[in-house]
């Protein structure tokens, strides 16, 4: 999966996996338990921009409304433990099915528009799961409701953080090396093909359509599963997890991070949430309060990326390598 | 007489007030190249877009393959043999030219929800890809992205592609459009080499090409033929001379 350690992006790479690998041992080490929350969440915050970076960036399609999948998959986990449905072997399918489901209605509504009108009939599709769960006074409407973590009878228990975290960490391999077989398949070279010209893909005899439906499925099922992670985290949801905000930030962390590269969405990811957790400080340091505003240095240097670094951080460490993905 | 390959039957497309299709009825035989000409604006586009599928025709009917096609979505028609390239290059520029043809091959190839064998790979894929290139002589540019390769080079990626499926008629958009001279005598010799193997429709602006390959011209003005028969008898029809090769071209 990984090019090879000579290439500096794939030492680069090889590099955060180890640090990821190892995290626990470190914030155990250095006794910083703040840290490993924030490690878990950039782990499951990488499988869902690695999946919507499926659709962006091989599939060439701006989906505004993806983080609806934490959504979908953090409710499927809080409903059925709400209901004292609180094993993980049916929760985590369920979730994960569900947001398949939801990717596929509303692929089948959006992929018939284009450009713009799929930005926005993403984000409305979105907008209205958000508006459901606000809606939803049994499970906490606006303020989101306090749930159990799931059970794996006694293969693992999720409450241990450390082992919560090593999971998310498998889940987040496993998704990785999916997308890596993903992009250089059949499937994945259809998809890829079709953002480059699905004019010329259907003048070829691809049901173009079929298969972006397929593969916005496919990305909704990883986003599922993020979510699911995501209600384990925090053992909480709310309708905030799905705000289309979120569904921005995914968007910024795919480009930021470089899209239709194998390993962009882990970079973006970590880039995003170190800028936001050593910005906030840093800025509070300078003056009080002043934290709260990191954006506002973030923002410009998103800017900068999107002015000189056209690849994202992915195109930082040399040449794409195309014959692992990096198309 | 053959059954025709393709036939239209009283095509009519309407935009507003305009008649882009009027009745057009033509016919393309098994193995011939059958040309269509005519001046710009006569209709050869959106008559294009209604056999290939993109446009929707407002009566008529579509007949390829002994099938009503009329209604059948594009990628249906590709798949019953009906091939074409593009009259503004269409390539996929971020893939090399082996890669472009070899997923015209993959598309002829059963379905593509095939999630994790590497398709570039796949000899299955790539060794016709292969032969598909050097038949239209890019053996040496296989792995060349198509962006970089020569306007030349990407109109004979195109038929390359168009090919790959071993379809039964190739719909060839001007072909030789912006090509130089000796470019496009390369392309009628491969054309030419192709006679017979397969039918062709050919829409064709360059008329020295036009009447070296056909073997019949339709002529389409304002939308209509006017004028239907070998090259011979285009050449000598008096309505034809009048509304467009009294132009100049010949």
């Amino acid at each position: 999966m990984i090019a090879s350690l000579r290439t500096p992006r794939g030492l680069a790479t090889a590099l955060l996996l180890v640090l990821l690998a190892v995290l626990p041992l470190l914030t155990q080490a250095f006794d910083q338990r703040y840290l490993l929350s924030i490690g878990t969440r950039i782990v499951i915050w990488a499988i869902a921009a690695v999946s919507l970076n499926m659709i962006l960036g091989y599939g060439g399609l701006v989906s505004f409304g993806h983080a609806v999948f934490f959504g979908v998959g953090g409710y499927a986990v809080g409903i059925l433990s709400y209901h004292d449905v609180s094993s993980g072997w049916i929760q985590w399918p369920v979730g994960i099915v569900v947001a398949a489901l939801w990717a596929t209605v509303v692929g089948a509504l959006s992929l018939r528009t284009r450009g713009l009108y799929f930005i926005m009939i993403t984000l409305a599709f979105a907008q209205l799961v958000y508006y459901i769960a606000v809606g939803l006074e049994a499970y906490g409407a606006d303020d989101g409701l306090n749930i159990g973590r799931s059970r794996f009878g006694g293969l693992i228990d999720l409450r241990d953080k450390a082992s919560f975290y090593w999971l998310c960490f498998v889940l987040l391999c496993g998704t990785l090396w999916f997308c890596g077989r993903f992009a250089n398949a059949r499937f994945g070279l259809v998809i890829r093909g079709a953002k480059s010209n699905d004019l010329r893909m259907t003048a070829l005899g691809f049901p173009v359509f079929r298969y972006r439906l397929a593969a916005f499925a496919l990305s909704g099922a990883f986003g599922g599963l993020a979510g699911v992670l995501l209600a384990n985290e925090g053992a909480y949801i709310s309708p905030a997890m799905m705000s289309w905000v979120k569904s921005g930030d995914l968007i910024v962390i795919v480009v930021l991070g470089g899209m239709g590269t194998l390993f962009g969405p882990l970079y973006g990811t970590v880039a995003f949430f170190v800028l936001e957790e050593s910005l906030n400080p840093l800025l509070d340091l300078l003056h009080k309060g002043w934290g709260e505003y990191w954006q506002v240095v973030f923002g410009p240097l998103l800017v900068l990326v999107a002015l000189y670094a056209r690849g994202g951080i992915a195109s930082l460490f040399g040449t794409p390598d195309r014959e692992n993905g990096h198309g | 007489m053959a059954e025709p390959l393709l036939a239209t039957d009283r095509l009519v497309k309407r935009y507003g007030g305009l008649l882009a299709t009027d009745n057009v009825s033509i016919e393309v035989l098994p193995g011939e190249i059958h040309a269509l000409i005519g001046p710009n604006g006569a209709g050869k586009t959106t008559l294009v877009g209604q056999l290939t599928g993109n446009v929707s025709p407002d009566a008529g009917t579509i007949r390829f393959a002994g099938r009503d096609v009329t209604r059948l979505p594009t990628h249906a028609r590709v798949r019953l043999g009906l091939a074409r390239s593009f009259q503004i290059t269409a390539v996929l520029r971020e893939f090399t030219a082996l890669d472009n043809v070899a997923l015209a091959v993959q598309a002829h190839a059963g379905h593509s929800f095939r999630f994790l064998a590497d398709a570039r790979r796949d000899e299955t894929l790539r060794g016709p890809a292969r032969r598909g290139l050097a038949d239209v002589g890019l053996a040496a540019r296989a792995d060349t992205p198509a962006a970089a390769l020569s306007h030349g080079e990407q109109r004979q990626l195109e038929i390359a592609m168009a090919l790959a499926g071993d379809p039964r008629l190739l719909l060839l958009d001007e072909p030789m459009a912006g090509m130089g001279a000796e470019e496009s005598q390369h392309m009628v010799a491969f054309l030419r080499s192709l006679k017979g193997s397969r039918a062709m429709l050919l829409i064709e602006h360059d008329m020295d090409a036009v009447f070296q390959l056909a073997d019949r011209i339709t002529v389409l003005v304002y939308g209509r033929v006017i004028a239907s028969g070998t090259p011979a008898e285009i050449r000598t029809n008096a309505a034809v001379r009048q509304a467009y090769l009294g132009e100049g071209a010949v």
